[in-house]
């Protein structure tokens, strides 16, 4: 049986997380390859970086943070935010990640899905969703549509639709967002990662809305989703990995105990 | 020095980056001399068994590999590079090294409602020890990410099976040759005792 698996999030600008991260008794680190490395020795299954650099221009700094990275941490790391061209991937995943993410790429052009998954293999290729719940309508039969750019633009895709056309097109897994929940700390959005669970047959990591232990638990019961992703709850050190995980070993879900 | 094998396969970079840094020389190489006078030899992959063999073929890499198996060469198969020292691939319908006897199949996931790729965190059951897996936490979990899987005929060559879908062999051994079907360079700290355990290896395949 795969073990689900709990992802924390690194936010990245030029090359520095863009709040510090304190660990339990450790002072605040705004370095993402040394959090990246506490993260591993805590027993992360995987690390997510998402990168909010404005300027296109500064993606060296991006590609060698990630190069930086994979000498120290020997578990699988993804980066989003910047991929915004095919070019892009390959450069990412040539210093070092295991996958990408595409968002708002894919959206204005979906072949990047394909090609992607075409020329590295769909493991590598990470849809990345942010949704926003929305009235049922005709184009929007699910209740929920795609935004991009950071939330501030609606596509007029359905979610459920475009999660199935983005499995079709070679994405290996779904990195589902909830802007409704991102940043509440209420819990993840539970209707949604069921529905687009168990609409595709690739696994779906749920984002959005952590805040305890109980909401990861919620959301990984019943398939609800694969892996949860994480950020503010052991960013600021509130919890641990370790805490989350043995409270979530000791209700019943299989997780990585070992590292 | 460990020859790491060049042949178009992906994932090439996280295997010597491992090796970087537990301070294992090694050397990634398609050189068919260099590999055959390595003292040991990683045969790692990530990709499709057709091009992978016909890529091998054309560097004759394959015959690279079957001479450092017969010459007692300690070697480690990796993922798509444990697939295709099979017989036969069924991905590609794709004619493999033969050293061990037998063939690899895809996952069917249809019925069960199971997703392929298999990819994530799963565990290893020891049927019995090795040296590879000296030291390494019985339970531990490895990153695994394929949709194809081996299917050894003589059961005495699997030493470690995994659960999903079916239960399936993960990890083979036969004498100088280990083979994985997880990614040991992505499997944390478990993982990196397995490839410290491999560069030290004799190429037994018991624990005395």
């Amino acid at each position: 049986m795969l073990s689900k698996r709990i992802i924390p999030c690194l936010d990245v600008r030029d090359g520095r997380l863009t709040k510090g991260v304190r660990f339990k008794g450790n002072i605040d680190i705004g370095d993402p390859v040394e959090t990246a490395a506490q993260y591993y020795r805590d027993g992360a299954d995987e690390i997510v970086f998402y990168d909010i650099t404005a300027s296109h221009e500064r993606r060296d700094i991006m590609i060698e943070t990630v190069r930086r990275v994979a000498e120290k941490i020997f578990i699988p790391f993804s980066v989003g935010g910047g991929i915004r061209t095919f070019e892009d991937m390959r450069l990412v995943l040539l210093a070092g990640a295991e996958k990408v993410s595409v968002n708002s790429a894919a959206v204005r052009d979906p072949k990047i899905i394909s090609e992607g998954a075409e020329a590295f293999g769909r493991q590598c290729i990470v849809l990345g969703m942010d949704v926003k719940k929305v009235p049922v309508s005709d184009s929007i039969p699910s209740g929920y549509e795609i935004v991009i750019d950071g939330g501030r633009q609606f596509t007029g895709l359905d979610a459920l639709e475009w999660a199935r056309r983005g499995e079709a097109l070679g994405a290996g897994e779904i990195c589902l967002n909830s802007i409704d929940a991102d940043g509440t700390k209420d819990g993840y959005e539970l209707a949604l990662n069921k529905l687009i669970s168990s609409s595709v047959n690739i696994p779906v990591i749920a984002s959005g809305g952590a805040g305890t232990p109980e909401h990861i638990l919620k959301v990984l019961q019943d398939d609800k989703a694969d892996a949860a992703l994480i950020a503010s709850m052991t960013h600021y050190g509130t919890y641990t990995i370790k805490e989350i995980k043995t409270f979530l070993h000791n209700r019943g879900i299989k997780v990585r105990m070992n590292w | 020095m460990i020859a790491i094998i060049d042949y178009n396969a992906g994932n090439l970079t996280s295997v010597k980056r491992a090796m970087d840094y537990l301070g294992k020389e090694s050397v990634i190489t398609d050189d068919y001399s260099q590999i055959i006078n390595a003292e040991r030899i990683i045969f790692p992959g990530v990709g499709a068994a057709g091009r992978a063999m016909a890529d091998l073929r054309k560097r004759r890499l394959d015959r690279a590999i079957i001479e450092a198996f017969e010459n007692k060469k300690p070697i480690l198969g990796i993922c798509l590079g444990t697939q295709i020292i099979m017989e036969m691939s069924e991905e590609n319908d794709t004619e493999c090294l033969g050293i061990i006897r037998g063939r690899v199949s895809r996952f069917s996931g249809g019925s069960s409602g199971m997703k392929v790729p298999h990819m994530g965190w799963n565990s290893v059951i020891l049927k019995r020890n090795h040296p590879l897996f000296q030291g390494v936490e019985q339970g531990s979990e490895f990153y695994f990410v394929h949709s194809y899987y081996p299917v050894p005929d003589e059961p005495g060559k699997v030493l470690g099976e995994t659960d999903y879908i079916t239960r399936f062999a993960s990890f083979l051994a036969a004498g100088n040759l280990a083979a994985m079907q997880f990614h040991p360079e992505k499997s944390g700290g478990p993982g990196l005792k397995i490839l410290a355990n491999f560069s030290e290896w004799d190429g037994r395949d018991y624990v005395e």
